[in-house]
């Protein structure tokens, strides 16, 4: 029966009421004052049923103005399921709320009787002892947000002078740091990241070389072709590649496991058990990534200085003409000038990464809101901090 | 009462007020553990059952109030006081939070190796001999992905033993287990409280754990936000001074 009543759907209709007799189909919804109009519900009142008449019913019960006095029909409804209970509960509301005034059922079935009694209890003991939501002027919701996240910022400094505390302390106490975790976290950071950071960096200097060479062919000064990347690779690109992977391979990494623990209560379990989830969790994969970071961008810088040669190789020039070049240009400074940055992206990452993991909310989406948080922060502050280091250098003539 | 307690307060709850920014869940609550006991922490949902587990094991800070755990001064607590508090107490949370990157025999080692100078052969016994008083000698090696939810429950319960705590707080240990295993989890705290002089505290508001192993119950309500029954839970079930407990305990709605 229900599968037949799906089919026919639902209608809906609005007439003034026929004992009332005061009112012609021109005049429907603007009924005279203290008249009765009757709105007449058919079919199956199912939520297939429903989502048909609703907007109908919402417009009707808009422009119905002086009227006394709502009948809703239910004599030719075959089917009421909650949806339809959700349906007759809307029109009594808006009424109520229109004209203080309450709607009167006609036709009501015991089946049906039953389905609205049970949906008006439940909406009745879903409201008890519960305070009204407070409404916020614009201002105040501003101020809100603006306090939450003056908040948010407070924590994420707590969070830094923690890190920064735990470093310190595992400096001086080397045997407090839990070394197999930083090695495990070394090699699935580092290791496991070498494809994908000789791929970018290849590219990358490939890239570079060509575009660079054609131009500098004009003027017979192909050659330069070795200068321009090995001092972009040491100085810039070399870090800076490797650091923005690490940021999207391992930041997000570090800030959804330790965001699944907390959600897990593993962060707790730890605190409960006096252990330091700082110390445990953090320290280990700040560890990691600073060292993981140097090696991989003498690697990403060999490899991308590598990517370059192809292209000069491809002139004619042989490999030993394009390493002189290079060897020749960069110097000790620009390489230890690239190598010092990693050691700070490094810190950057990881720490963005541990943070953002810790700060996990919950819900099913608060890991992955934590991810891209991490990702987001950690390429912010490696941008950040490579001007920082471009204008020190320059400062200090390096 | 069983010859296991002692009539000596393990912990004082005094004055506490606790809730989440501006809503106070519980306002100036009062209540005792004693030594050796089994007590339970009942309540319907969202009466703040879990808070007062949180608060009592350090993991929220009251707004207001005094927690003393062995007379010690739990709220207030410098870092190395804490730390030293804690170490008193174990706790076995809901869902088991065992460290999914570790074997069970190396949760459980966890606290032996951070606050212990035991060599490493004593410390895999010592977690062995933890796993196996819960049933899990056999699953030492398990990953806890590989754990049935109470045999979790049950590594989680060792992990908190590890360090030999005169405390233990369980958070809904029946909690989604079938009667059978609920059954034997229970018999299960029974035979520790008594073989190893263990206070147990348990959230839950499972019934039948309830009668079968709770030595005496508090009871929480959110409308009163606060204690609204004290006592064996055998005597509340017959006691109609208060609709709201007799309801509780004899299941009407």
């Amino acid at each position: 029966m229900q599968k037949a009543s799906v089919k026919s759907g639902a209608t809906v209709s609005m007439s003034p009421d026929k004992a009332s007799g005061k009112h012609s189909g021109k005049n429907q919804g603007k009924d005279k004052e203290g008249a009765t109009a009757t709105i007449t519900l058919s079919g199956s009142l199912n939520a297939t049923g429903v989502a048909e008449v609703w907007q109908k019913v919402e417009k009707k019960l808009k422009g119905l103005t002086g009227t006394a006095h709502l009948v809703i029909d239910l004599q030719r409804v075959d089917y009421l399921d909650s949806a339809g209970a959700a349906l007759v509960e809307f029109i009594r509301t808006t009424w109520k709320q229109k004209t203080d005034q309450e709607v009167s059922l006609l036709g009501l079935e015991p089946s049906f009787k039953r389905v609205l009694d049970l949906t008006e209890r439940s909406r009745d003991s879903d409201g008890e002892g519960k305070d009204p939501e407070p409404k916020y002027s614009f201002v105040e919701t501003r101020g809100k947000n603006f306090a939450v996240r003056m908040e948010n910022t407070a924590t994420f400094i707590a969070h830094v002078g923690k890190i920064t505390s735990a470093m310190v302390y595992a400096f001086f106490h080397p045997s407090s740091i839990r070394w197999k975790d930083a090695l495990l976290t070394a090699e699935r950071a580092g290791v496991n990241a070498l494809p994908i950071v000789a791929l970018i960096s290849f590219i990358v200097g490939l890239v570079m070389a060509f575009q660079s060479a054609m131009p500098m062919k004009m003027f017979g000064a192909e050659i330069y072709v070795a200068n321009l990347i090995g001092i972009a690779m040491v100085r810039e690109l070399g870090p800076l590649m490797t650091a923005i992977i690490l940021a999207g391979r391992s930041g997000s990494a570090f800030a959804a496991e330790i965001g699944t623990m907390k959600i897990n209560e593993e962060i707790d379990a730890l605190a409960t058990m006096g252990i330091d989830p700082v110390r445990f969790l953090m320290v280990p994969r700040i560890l990691a990534a600073v060292f993981i970071t140097p090696l991989l961008t003498i690697f990403a810088n060999f490899v991308g200085i590598m990517g370059g040669s192809i292209v000069l190789l491809s002139m004619g020039y042989p490999a030993v003409t394009y390493y002189s070049q290079v060897v020749s240009f960069v110097t000790w400074g620009d390489f230890m000038g690239g190598l010092i940055k990693c050691f700070v992206f490094g810190i950057l990452i990881a720490a963005s990464g541990c943070i953002r993991g810790i700060e996990t909310k919950s819900g099913p989406g608060a890991v992955g809101t934590s991810t891209t948080s991490a990702v987001v922060t950690g390429i912010t502050l490696i941008a950040v901090f490579d001007g920082i280091f471009s204008v020190l250098y320059y400062c200090l003539g390096v | 009462m069983e010859n296991r307690i002692k009539d000596d307060p393990i912990i004082e709850v005094k004055n506490l007020t606790a809730g989440y920014g501006d809503f106070i869940l519980f306002d100036n609550i009062s209540l005792h553990v004693n030594r050796g006991e089994i007590f339970a922490i009942l309540g319907t949902s969202g009466c703040g059952k879990s808070t007062l587990m949180k608060l009592m094991t350090g993991l929220i800070k009251p707004k207001k109030g005094s927690i003393q755990i062995q007379g010690k001064e739990l709220a207030g607590a410098r870092l190395d006081q804490r730390i030293e508090i804690l170490r008193q107490i174990g706790v076995a949370f809901q869902s088991g939070a065992l460290f999914g990157s570790m074997t069970i025999l190396e949760n459980v080692k966890l606290p032996l190796e951070e606050f212990s100078n035991l060599p490493e052969k004593a410390m895999d016994a010592i977690a062995r001999t933890k796993l196996s008083l819960v049933g899990l000698g056999e699953n030492e090696d398990f990953m806890p992905d590989a754990l049935s939810g109470g045999m979790k429950k049950r590594a989680a319960l060792a992990r908190a033993m590890a360090l030999d705590p005169a405390i233990v707080f369980l958070d809904e240990p029946s909690a989604g287990l079938d009667p059978v295993t609920s059954a034997e989890l229970d018999n299960l705290i029974k035979a520790l409280a008594q073989a190893l002089d263990i206070t147990f505290v348990i959230v839950t508001h499972e019934l039948a754990s309830i009668f079968s192993i709770a030595d005496r119950v508090v009871m929480l309500d959110k409308s009163t936000r606060g204690i609204i029954a004290t006592g064996a839970p055998m005597e509340l079930k017959h006691d109609r001074t208060n609709p709201l407990v007799y309801n509780f305990f004899n299941r009407i709605a």
